[in-house]
This record gives structure tokens, sequence and C-alpha cells, in this order.
């Protein structure tokens, strides 16, 4: 930090009793602007930093979608919506975008399911938690890249062992590189494989902050396990699952390294079975080296991503009700207050207004 | 003014002593039965079974994969296939290991610093758009990489970074979530009595951050460093793009391992097993703290 060298700052605090008498002056008036001027001096970095690599890209990509860009001269010149057309035309985008939606439903449904279910087993009062819990999360440290690269081979058509598995329980081995729902399932096995232990940890912590006193009076009325499950952790839990479900959203629909490593060419597979849309903007833009298009479907991908994250918005707006005890209280008050001064307002109206009220009709 | 311990946090789920006072669960807070044992052992059992796989795989030969009757105990062939892997001219596995460190590191301790410098501010300090800026902050979460991804590039091509470690490291050197993490966490574990009696004292407000703020936000720091040390690790998206077969990070070596005309198998799961295991020592190592970290994170957030 250079700013503290522009800032001779006091040596050590002197000893009680020989207080140095207050100036006001020069020392006043700097700790006032270290006061003033110091926090944006703290958060600065960051903004900076995501002024150059954040803020500045993304309104450049803009720039570029509705360029022809020339990779030698590195400069393009303006063609307006045409990449955005290009794009749109392309049979490759929607099967991409199926695919995308495909995979993120497959990879998010059963995971949450998944994860509510391990997480209650969690939370019973087991022994050795500390182990269950660090059970879960052992896939959290492996690489994606790694992740693939192992169930590719276990999803292998021919020799994998998930289909070794399938024909000796006498069932038909499934052809998980060629056909696209299959394909999407293996996939979305990777990313549930790194991801439930993560968000069963999250949902586990959400549950032991529901109050036990709910469940003993539960109890005390009769309800079972499963009645208690349902009426009274899963309701408790809406407000973590909403923030799940947003953040599994965001990263949902940019799947990339699963889908890339699934097979040795990172072409989405012959018939673009599991192409996704990231992995389609990482063909176009350095496959094919058009930055042009590239910039257009990064921008389609975050209006998709906008679009996406202003339903959940909306959707949970509406479910979260029950939430949020002192915002509720502080509207509830205000709405109280405001009643008040509407009376207020009206009596003081009908007390002004009688003597005037024949005057003014 | 100097060794100022904060309150303790307090830690969600503080395990109950062994004996007497144990957290009543419902009338039967006794232990749960089998059924609960069997669940978690299967899920135990499935996020193993994928590095067993490997170790199965990558101990054989090239012919291994395609043997119907494989056993299911590992090859000796394991030390080969690494050997293999490691002196592989196409790979680069040293040099992408020291990568991985090297950039993962800086990274972790970049993030890390100007997190809690970042968040203290955002905590402790009131200026003018305080709440908007940090409003801004956590918007910036929601942004994709994808969409700066073009332009990104141009920049370090025009540079001429392409290629270099630095091009990964630079902007990954703050993070938004950092931020967030550690504001919430300075927001409960620094009492303002805290600042006000730095103030009081004299000190400058830099100095009644590295005094209070640094040793209150010691554990989050912890925490939030082990995360960003992973993510950092595991990224590949962008590494892939900017990066190119001279110089790569362990992922992006992976991935070259795979794309030979031939793929064997047992070589390409010797090297996945190979760049998992320092993350596996991390993990014995600091697991706990990564799920305290997931734990905390979950109900502040």
């Amino acid at each position: 930090m250079t700013s503290t060298l522009e800032r001779p700052t006091r040596s050590a605090p002197a000893p009680a009793g020989a207080r140095q008498p207050r100036r006001i002056g020069f020392g006043q008036r700097r700790s006032a602007w270290d006061l003033k001027f110091s926090p944006y001096l703290y958060i600065s970095p960051f903004f900076i930093l995501f002024a150059i690599t954040g803020l500045f890209p993304i309104a450049y990509t803009a720039v570029i979608s509705f360029m022809d860009w020339d990779l030698v001269r590195n400069s393009g010149h303006f063609i307006g919506f045409d990449q955005y057309a290009w794009v749109l035309s392309q049979p490759k985008f929607w099967v991409a975008l199926r695919n995308t939606f495909s995979i993120f439903l497959l990879s998010s449904v059963p995971q949450l399911i998944l994860a509510i279910f391990i997480a209650a087993m969690l939370d019973q009062n087991i022994r050795a938690k500390t182990f269950w819990r660090m059970s879960v999360l052992i896939p959290y440290v492996m690489a994606p890249v790694a992740v693939a690269l192992i169930f590719s081979n276990m999803f292998g058509d021919q020799y994998g062992v998930v289909n070794t598995t399938l024909q000796n329980l006498g069932l038909p081995a499934v052809p998980w590189h060629s056909d696209a729902l299959a394909s999407h399932v293996a996939i979305a096995t990777m990313v549930n494989f790194r991801w439930t232990g993560y968000n069963t940890l999250i949902l586990l912590a959400a549950m032991q902050a529901i109050p036990r006193e709910f469940y003993e009076a539960a109890t005390v009325d009769g309800a079972g396990k499963v009645r208690q499950f349902f009426s009274i952790t899963l309701p408790s839990l809406k407000p973590t699952l909403i923030f799940v479900i947003i953040t599994s959203t965001i990263g949902g629909l940019q799947i990339f390294d699963e889908p890339r490593m699934y097979d040795q060419y990172g072409t989405g597979g012959a018939d673009n079975q599991w192409l996704t849309v990231t992995l389609w903007l990482y063909n176009i833009g350095w496959g094919e080296w058009n930055f042009g298009r590239a910039a257009a479907l990064a921008w389609i991908l975050f209006l998709i991503i906008l679009v996406i994250g202003a339903i959940n918005m909306l959707v949970t707006r509406s479910l979260v009700r029950d939430e949020g005890g002192r915002d509720q209280r502080s509207r509830r008050e205000r709405r109280a207050q405001a009643r008040a001064a509407q009376q207020r307002l009206e009596a003081d109206a009908a007390r002004l207004s009688t003597p005037t009220k024949e005057a003014r009709r | 003014m100097t060794a100022v311990t904060p309150a303790p946090v307090p830690v969600i789920d503080r395990d109950p002593p062994a004996r007497g006072r144990r957290r009543p669960r419902a009338v039967r807070g006794s232990r749960p039965g089998w059924f609960v044992y069997a669940a978690l052992g299967a899920v135990l059992l499935a996020s193993v079974f994928p590095f067993y796989w490997s170790l199965l795989i990558g101990s054989g030969d090239a012919s291994t994969v395609r043997d119907p009757n494989m056993s299911w105990i590992p090859g000796g062939n394991f030390l080969a296939n690494a050997a293999a892997v490691m002196g592989d001219p196409a790979v680069n596995f040293w040099p992408a290991l020291m990568n991985s460190v090297i950039s993962s590191g800086i990274i972790a301790a970049s993030v890390v610093f100007f997190s809690t410098l970042a968040g203290w501010a955002f905590a402790k300090l009131t200026f003018r758009g305080g709440p908007w800026l940090l409003l801004f902050v956590v918007g910036t979460m929601a942004v994709p990489m994808q969409l700066g991804v073009v332009p990104l590039y141009i920049l370090f091509s025009e540079l001429g970074w392409t290629g270099q470690l630095g091009a990964i490291i630079v902007p990954a050197l703050t993070s938004a979530f950092g931020v967030f993490w550690m504001t919430q966490y300075l927001r409960q574990a620094v009492p303002d009595e805290l600042i006000e009696a730095a103030r009081v004292d004299g000190a400058t407000s830099f100095r009644t951050f590295l005094t209070v703020g640094v040793p209150a936000a010691r554990p989050a720091a912890a925490m939030l460093g082990l995360f960003t040390f992973v993510s950092a690790w595991n990224n590949f998206f962008w590494p892939f793009i900017v990066l190119d077969r001279q110089n790569p990070t362990l992922p992006v070596a992976l991935s070259l391992l795979q794309s030979n005309y031939f793929v064997d198998y047992s070589k390409v799961l010797a090297g996945v097993l190979l760049s998992t295991i320092p993350l596996l020592v991390l993990f014995v190592f600091a697991g706990k703290q990564l799920v305290s970290g997931i734990m905390q994170g979950a109900v502040k957030g």
C-alpha cells in the first residue's frame, strides 16, 4: 500500500498522562481527509481492476459484436446487426441452446433433490459429523477437466464401466456418445458429481438454523418424521433454495469444461449432440477466429442469463413472503403509520373543513 | 490498543460435548438408525469411486480399458504411466504444475488482501455511496466470464501477454465474491467500539485497519484464501483460451493429454490422478475449513 507512505503516520501513541495537547490545524485536517477518503482508497483496487478486466471488455464486446473483426489488423468495420442475425439464423445456435438448457435441467433438478436428501441425513444426530461432511465435499476439489476425463471414460460407448455394468445386469448398452439425451445425462452426471456436495453443505447450514423447538412442537402434535420434513424443513429452506437455484442457473448456462472434454475433439459431437452455447462460442472465436460472431453470441448468452435471472427474481418475490421478519415488520409498521397519518389528515381536514364547508360549496 | 482480540464469532454448529448436553432433537434425540448411515455410506462411495476408477485404469496399460474381465485390484503400472505423463514433451507436466502453484498462490493471496481491505471499508467505514457501491459489487457477480472474453483476449494479445502466466493472474487479482464475503464477515466480527477506541488513540484509518481489522478478519480470510486457491487451480475456460501448450496450467495440460490421435486412457487417467493429488492433500489438511466455510457463507448469504 503506497497510500500510507504519503501520510506520515503518527508514531506510537503517547503514553497515558503525557497526552499531547489537541492541535487544531494540519493534523486535524489530515485526519478529516483520512476519514473521508480512505474508504474510497480501500475499495478502489477492486473497482479499478474491474473497470479494466470487466467493464471495458463487456462494453467492447458490444462494439465488436457490431463489427466484422479483422484479426490481422486488429480492427473491424461496422456492419450493424449482421452478426446477431447470422447467429440467430444458424440451426446450430438453437441446437446449442437446447443442449445447454437440457444439460442445465438434468444437472440442477436431480442435484437439488439429492442435496436436500443428503443434507437431511447429515442433519440427523449422527456420529463422526465432520467426517461425513468432508466426505460429501471430496468431489469439489477436483478440477472439472479431471472429472470430465474420468467420466467420459466411464461412459465410454464400448468399454465404459457404466455400459459393462448395465450389460452384466442384462440391460442394453446405452450409446452415451451418439445419442443426444444420453450424452446430456452423462455430462449432467459430471456436474452433479462435483456440485452436489457443495450445495448439500449450504442446505445443511440452513437446516441447522431452523429452531429445534419447531420439531419438538411437531412431535408433541404427533407429526411423523416425513411430515415434519415436508411441513417444517422444506418451507424453512425456501430462501436458501432460491439462492442455490440462482447461482446454479448463472453457472449452469455457461457450462463449458465438461462438454469440451467429453470427447477428444471438443466440437460437441458429430451432430452437435452436446454442443453448448459457450462451447460454440469458443469454437467460433478460437476455432474459426471470427471474433465478431463470438462477441454477438456472448451478448446473446448474457441476455438469456439476464432474462432467466429476472424470471428467477419475479418468482422469488412471489414465493418469499413468510421470510425476512424485520423487513416485514417495518413494512407493516410503515403501513400502520401511513394509515394513522392518513386518518389524522382526514380528521384534521374534517375538523378544518367543517366550518368552511358551507363557504367552499 | 494492541492485541485486540475480537469477540469470538459464533460457529454455527458447535459440536455438543461428547457427553452430557446434547442438542435436543425432538423427543427421539437418540442416534439415528442404520438407514441414515447406509445412505451416507453410499454417498461416500459415490464420491470416491471415480478416483478409484482412475487408479484402476491408470495403473493398468493401454489394453486394460478394453478388458471385459478387468480386475478390481489396481495393477502395478501406475508409476510407469505417471512417469510417461511427466516425461511427455507434449504435455509439459512439470511447468504446468509450477504454473498452477504460482498462479493460484498469487491469486489467492491478492484476492484475500484486496477483499479484506474493501470488505473493511464496506462493513465498518461510512462513506458516501457505500451501500450502492456494495450493491454494484454484488451485481458484478452475475456477469458471466464469457461476456468479456473476446476483448480481453484482444487486449492481452495487444500487450503480447498471450501464453504468459500474467494473462490468467491479472484478471483474477480481485473478486466480487471475496469483497462481499469479507464485508459480511467483518460486519459482525468487529464491534464499532473498537474502531472508536482506536480513533481516540489517534490511529490513522489504515492503522486501525491493521490493528483491529486484520486480526479479526483472519479466520474468514483463511477460508477465502482456500476457496480462491481451489477455484483458481481448477479454472479452465480462460487459461485454455489464452495459454498454449508451451506454458500451460494443469487443467490445460490435462486437456492436451486427451487430444492425441490415439487416446491411451491409462496415461490420461494417471495424469488426472497426478494433477488431483495436490488438491487432495490440501483437502486432507483443510477440508474442515472448507466445510465450515461453505456452511458459514450460506447462513450469512
